[in-house]
């Protein structure tokens, strides 16, 4: 089954990060990722530029509504995401916590994908 | 959050609206900035332990406004019993029913004492760099090259002139708030060209400046997420510092634009800069800021330097100097007019400033390159030699002389 980790965290803190913590985690990522890959389970991957880039289009009234800013004003935002094979919600348990050792502090939020067209 | 490093962090984070809660609270920038210190302190000491609180900001504002008024209430007993110098209790709540468009106000209002127009540009600097970004005196005087001493004093004298000057606490009105933040963004500006004019032999000191005021104009458009100006802001400062790494060569010399190795350009800066200044653009309300990013902007969209748009460049410069007319922005306008009209038309654009902009590097060295053109080499050299003079740095003295060079 192809689950989808959606990374979420503090933004200020992560664009705040020094050059070393940053190089430093994504070497970690990276790490974990390319064991993924060798076992043949990483789909996508996507680090979403911050959420002062985004604009959200509200479509639940006529006219759409457009918006600066995310849909939601949340204490930690998304801020990116990977697609991986996971057989079982315990694979997918233990693949987010080896991203979470990798990438310290916020949360991964992780579910079963629906539909996908990559 | 076990982790020093990452308690590290959150601190830094916390600190802008910390600080600016303890400065509404105290009125006074040396009593906030200690009871954040103090804050902070007690941080390290317990969160490891303890774990770190729900909302670590609130916590670091509640205790750090307790240390610092047990201190005044320590102070105090030992001359009188007056009370009058503590916060009212009606205040006392304040921290916990902040929400954030108290913080936006607070906040905005100490970025707006630290870039308070009646100080000098290197006072309104330092004093961001050690009260905002809590970067130490010892980090502010090496990237100022002066001595740890003479940067204290810099900031206690730019202290001191905040506090003659007396800085409004009731939340600002709209107008208010628009002059706060033309002036904070002003300041954010200052800091961010003390670290993209750094040469290679400064970069290592003065380089991270730039980075810091990024984060603080992205704390900024945190608080103003639909300012067009505050998005023209950021957007400008990205733009310009995707360039970095191709603005010297290996030798430390210095590599026009049009010379950059574009590959060297950092794309992704340049996207979110792309991306900011089309949000701006949809409000309809152009400002200084935003048509110096939508330059900017223009020179990163074009993948070699002749395919850059100088009738639009020409343009938004026209659109600048009709919004912020200077003679430096009709400078900058000459070397669009330049390539499209040739160097006898830039000539006659600049000739005019010559006047208000002779104390100006650029000016003259602009004014040798034309002449270079026009095949005139003795008023070239005249010019160069003035250039030569007024140089800032050994790079842009470095590259006159090659001029200087090329005409004998």
């Amino acid at each position: 089954m192809q689950y989808v980790f959606l990374c979420y965290h503090r933004e200020k803190e992560v664009f705040a990060w020094s050059k070393e913590l940053e190089t430093d985690v994504m070497a970690k990522l990276a790490a974990v990722e390319d064991k993924l890959k060798r076992q043949g389970r990483l789909g996508p991957v996507a680090r979403l530029m911050p959420t002062s880039t985004a604009t959200t289009l509200h479509k639940d009234r006529e006219p759409p509504l457009v918006v600066d800013g995310p849909f939601a004003e949340t204490k930690e935002q998304l801020l990116g995401f990977f697609v991986i094979e996971c057989k079982d919600r315990a694979q997918a348990l233990e693949t987010a916590r080896e991203l979470g050792v990798a990438n310290p502090g916020g949360a991964y939020e992780f579910r079963p994908l629906l539909v996908f067209h990559p | 959050m076990q982790d020093p490093a990452h308690i590290d962090l959150v601190l830094l984070g916390a600190r802008p609206k910390a600080v600016a809660a303890l400065l509404r609270y105290f009125r006074d920038l040396d009593t906030a900035e200690e009871a954040f210190q103090e804050a902070c302190l007690r941080a390290l000491q317990s969160w490891p332990e303890k774990g770190p609180p729900r909302d670590p900001t609130a916590w670091l504002i509640m205790v750090g406004r307790n240390a610092a008024l047990d201190s005044i209430r320590r102070h105090r007993g030992d001359e009188s019993l007056d009370d009058d110098l503590l916060p009212h209790e009606d205040q006392v709540s304040v921290p916990e029913r902040l929400d954030d468009s108290d913080y936006r106000d607070d906040i905005l209002r100490l970025m707006f004492v630290c870039g308070h127009p009646t100080l000098p540009a290197p006072q309104q600097i330092a004093l961001a760099l050690r009260i905002v970004s809590g970067l130490t005196v010892e980090q502010i005087a090496r990237a100022f090259l002066v001595s740890a001493s003479a940067m204290e004093q810099r900031i206690t004298r730019a202290k001191r002139a905040i506090a003659t000057a007396g800085v409004e606490f009731e939340t600002p009105g709209a107008p208010e708030r628009a002059q706060r933040l033309a002036a904070v963004s002003a300041m954010i500006y200052l800091i961010f060209n003390e670290g993209y004019g750094s040469t290679p032999d400064t970069a290592e000191v003065r380089g991270p400046l730039a980075g810091e005021a990024i984060r603080l104009a992205r704390l900024l458009l945190g608080l103003f997420p639909t300012d067009p100006e505050v998005l023209g802001l950021l957007a400008l400062l990205l733009l310009q510092h995707s360039r970095a790494a191709a603005r010297f060569g290996t030798r430390g010399e210095l590599v026009l634009l049009e010379d950059q190795d574009r590959r060297l350009w950092n794309r992704a800066l340049i996207d979110e800069g792309q991306v900011l200044l089309e949000k701006a653009a949809r409000h309809g309300e152009p400002g200084p800021y935003q048509l110096q990013a939508a330059i900017a902007a223009l020179h990163a969209r074009a993948t070699t330097a002749s395919e850059t748009s100088w009738e639009e460049i020409d343009l938004l410069y026209q659109a600048l100097e009709r919004l912020m007319p200077s003679p430096v922005v009709t400078l900058n306008r000459a070397v669009a007019v330049a390539k499209l009209r040739g160097p006898e038309a830039a000539l006659q654009l600049i000739e005019p400033l010559a006047d208000k902009l002779s104390g100006y590097f650029y000016f003259h060295g602009l004014r040798g390159a034309l002449l270079t053109q026009l095949d005139r080499p003795d008023a070239a050299r005249e010019s160069l030699n003035r250039a030569l003079g007024l140089a800032n740095t050994a790079a842009e003295a470095d590259h006159i002389r090659q001029q200087l060079d090329s005409l004998s």
